[in-house]
């Protein structure tokens, strides 16, 4: 084989795996040895689990006796945000709060993947609490972009990207509030899939927003992310925000598909290389066939500052459970409000401080009309625009929502170092979230900056339910940019 | 503007500690978000619900153990910062004088 067995897509380690060119264990020593080697530099985990020999053959006596049978994740080794459960292990979110804590069950996605026989090689880094677009916040050092270590990988699921971006993993699990999959897989040539709000348990995430958050695949190939989903979904009764498969109505792929650009938008603010990019890649898909149509989205100007007061809100409301008495950080003090505070106090970053803050304020009583509820409004409003492009009959009528994930390739560490510039880093992505729509990022090509080719990506929202949709205009920009 | 007593009030509510020489900064920022925010008070009211979406439903469960009782007591309890058998132990909050 030229390729290193860490370096192979999942589709092919799958089938290497089933054409016995390669073992399960050495699968896992290759990935394991990439891990160990690179991770004193680029810091993607925060622990490297020892190899689980009894799952690595089980996976391979699955294999040699089920065969093409055999889950396509079986005796893949894979990297998980730490903001996951995995019983016995550590889960500290990236945060001192939870440095110590040690999760007593699976969440449902990693019990699926056991299940499936997938094995873990490690915690990946993120942003504290998931807060953030850099890895900056962790509190355990920043994750470097194996692209350009002078810049970050994305946040806030950037050790997860940079693993898999470097080979250290065929493939990660991560989670998306506002943009934490799709930016980070951007900033490092991966596919980053949000999966539409319910598809997918969030039993044992460690909760950041809970009408935003969703768990799901960074991978190095459309289809590899669509393994991940396909393997991850599902109803759970242990997450009653969960959908059943045909909750909505099932949307066949169009053989040339409508692709909607809101052109107002990206009129400014983009970098004008990586909108050279993203034009030239719309020309592509037009080229093949597909439709591009510029769409006004009006009801888009107001999604950042929307999602800026439901996430800090939602945000001081699952944090506030992490108060020193019954597992994390426990400080203690003269009194118990003592307790609470210096536990609250030493166990929280600032960002994470700052965003308590921030929610205990759009929720206090004067101030819920002003932001709280316009905020709902505008994401009532956002997402009726959205439905009233995709259900519609006429000319207007678009299958996907397209424009680019970011408006910059990866930036350079404390380059956004005052608050709202980084904020800002999430404008494209976080509308997904608001809607609860399924979102993915693919690569589109690259930008050079500094004699360093960095990787850009194109971003494609669908109707509640059509990841299929989805993966089937990402899968057109892989070829095109293949080819 | 939000001001440093807000800041502290806020803190003292969501009961965090903000050290007297970050709060210039800490007011600062939070006063840019909040402008930045602020954008969504020019809007109206939000448009009138359209037909009923399908993602609006109830989520019941039968009444029940979800588990065998005491399953995952010790789990939960070594997580405990102090104990006493298996119960958590805490500071008296009601003092007898």
């Amino acid at each position: 084989m030229s390729k290193g067995a860490n370096e192979l897509t999942l589709a092919e380690a799958a089938r290497a795996l089933r054409a016995r060119e390669l073992t399960v264990r050495e699968l896992w020593d290759a990935c394991a040895a990439a891990a160990h080697a690179k991770n004193g530099e680029l810091n993607a985990y925060l622990e490297l689990f020892e190899a689980d020999g009894a799952a690595i053959d089980a996976a391979q006596k699955r294999i040699d006796e089920e065969g093409a049978a055999a889950p396509a994740l079986c005796g893949i080794p894979l990297a998980v945000k730490d903001n996951l459960l995995i019983e016995g292990r550590v889960a500290s979110a990236g945060s001192r709060m939870l440095e110590n804590y040690r999760a007593t069950y699976d969440a449902t996605v990693i019990k699926k993947l056991k299940d499936a026989g997938a094995l873990f090689l490690g915690r990946a880094n993120m942003d504290e609490f998931a807060m953030g677009s850099s890895t900056e916040h962790s509190a355990f050092g920043r994750t470097l972009n194996p692209r350009d270590t002078s810049r970050v990988p994305g946040g806030s699921s950037g050790g997860s990207a940079a693993a898999v971006a470097a080979d250290m993993a065929i493939a990660a699990l991560g989670s998306d509030t506002g943009g934490s999959i799709r930016q980070p897989a951007a900033l490092t040539g991966l596919v980053g899939l949000k999966p539409t709000y319910g598809a997918v348990s969030r039993s044992g995430l460690i909760a950041m927003g809970s009408s935003l958050d969703q768990i799901g695949p960074l991978a190095k190939s459309v289809g590899d992310a669509r393994l991940l989903f396909e393997a991850l979904r599902g109803l759970d009764p242990l997450d009653s925000t969960t959908i059943p498969e045909d909750l909505y109505p099932a949307r066949p792929v169009p053989k040339k598909l409508r692709i909607g650009v809101p052109m107002n938008l990206l009129a400014s603010g983009l970098d004008p290389d990586l909108k050279a990019v993203f034009d030239a890649t719309l020309g592509k898909l037009a080229g093949a066939g597909h439709t591009v149509i510029d769409i006004g989205l009006p009801a888009s100007e107001h999604a950042l500052a929307a999602y800026y007061v439901v996430m800090p809100a939602e945000v001081s409301t699952n944090l506030a459970r992490l108060d020193g008495m019954r597992y994390g950080r426990a400080a203690r003090g003269a009194t118990l409000l003592d307790d609470y505070v210096l536990s609250r106090t030493e166990g929280f970053g600032e960002e994470t401080r700052r965003r308590i803050l921030l929610g205990t304020f759009v929720l206090s009583s004067g101030y819920i009309d002003a932001y709280y509820r316009k905020a709902e409004a505008a994401r009532v409003s956002l997402r009726y625009a959205y439905d009233g492009l995709f259900d519609r009959d006429d000319a207007a009528k678009i299958d996907v929502v397209a424009f680019p994930t970011t408006a910059s390739p990866a930036f350079k560490f404390g380059e956004k170092s005052d608050p709202l510039s980084m904020y800002l880093e999430d404008v494209f992505t976080v509308t997904a979230n608001l809607t609860g729509m399924p979102a993915l990022s693919v690569p589109m090509g690259t930008v050079a900056r500094e004699g360093k080719d960095l990787p850009v990506g194109m971003h494609f929202t669908a109707p509640h339910g059509a990841e299929n949709v989805l993966f089937a205009a990402a899968g057109e920009v892989e070829k095109l940019a293949a080819s | 503007m939000a001001t440093t007593d807000d800041v502290k009030k806020l803190a003292a509510l969501a009961r965090i500690s903000i050290p007297d020489g970050e709060l210039a900064t800490f007011t600062a920022e939070f006063d840019a978000i909040l402008a930045y925010v602020g954008q969504l008070e020019a809007l109206g009211p939000p448009p009138a619900p359209a037909a009923e979406k399908p993602e609006l439903r109830n989520v019941l469960r039968a009444d029940g153990a979800p588990h065998a009782p005491g399953a995952y007591t010790e789990k939960l309890a070594e997580q405990f910062p102090a104990r006493e058998g298996d119960a958590l132990l805490v500071k008296q909050i009601i003092t007898y004088e």
